[in-house]
């Protein structure tokens, strides 16, 4: 077995592992019972399935040029993955789309809690102030 | 020979996967749980562009992958910025 069919192999196995990753992901929506769940298993194939992908690409082309060009794919992945992740984990948690009862510790309540009360604190403060002028 | 297989084999599970993303964006409930759905299908999608130039042996689509990988995040970011309270019946308030 030559040097070359070696790497050829390494690529399929590569491809095949990015691919088991992105049904991984599949599965997981399909089985989770929320959106914050469903988050958690659709973020797997988006940087370590791509990793394999790319891995695989470098391997099976063999080129300095293919390498550097494919920088940038993870690069990018890698910047926007995150954010598309924080919104969705945002918008879930603000529209209750979780099941408070299979969470372990919610650490984020306390400071929507304390946010909610320094917010009416400023709102009665500002109703008072208002009031001066005509007492 | 046995490279051909797992080529086959990953092709088999990357339809598998796309699938499910399918059924999830149809399944809901939720708008968050669809736009997860085809967030996970653009996902498979930019892996299947990057798997068919190693099956094939030319690096032409490198390109298109940079391209969606810079921008499939903007349409999830667009869609969970407008998600409202009345957009999940089945969870209570």
């Amino acid at each position: 077995m030559s040097a070359g069919e070696l790497l050829d192999l390494a690529a399929a196995v590569c491809l095949l592992l990015g691919a088991l990753l992105s049904l991984a992901a599949g599965v997981g929506l399909v089985r989770f019972p929320d959106a914050l769940s469903r988050l958690h298993a659709a973020t797997k194939p988006q940087v370590l399935g791509l990793m394999f992908i790319v891995i695989a690409i470098a391997l099976s082309a063999r080129s300095l040029t293919v390498l550097l060009a494919l920088v940038p794919v993870v690069v990018f992945q890698m910047l926007t993955a995150p954010i598309a992740a924080h919104m969705i984990g945002r918008a879930g948690y603000r529209t209750k789309n979780f099941r408070r009862e299979l969470l372990a510790v919610d650490e984020l309540e306390v400071a929507v809690e304390q946010a909610s009360r320094d917010a009416q604190f400023t709102r009665l403060a500002k109703a008072v102030r208002d009031d001066e002028p005509d007492a | 020979m046995i490279v051909t297989l797992v080529y086959y084999a990953a092709g088999v599970v990357f339809t598998v996967a796309a699938i499910l993303g399918v059924v999830q964006v149809v399944r809901g409930p939720s708008i968050l749980d669809r736009v997860i759905g085809s967030d996970v299908l653009l996902t498979t999608l930019i892996l299947v562009l990057g798997a068919e130039m190693v099956v094939n042996g030319h690096t032409q689509t490198i390109p298109i992958m940079v391209v969606l990988a810079a921008t499939a995040a903007f349409s999830t970011v667009a869609v969970a910025r407008y998600v409202s309270r009345q957009d999940h019946p089945e969870v209570e308030q």
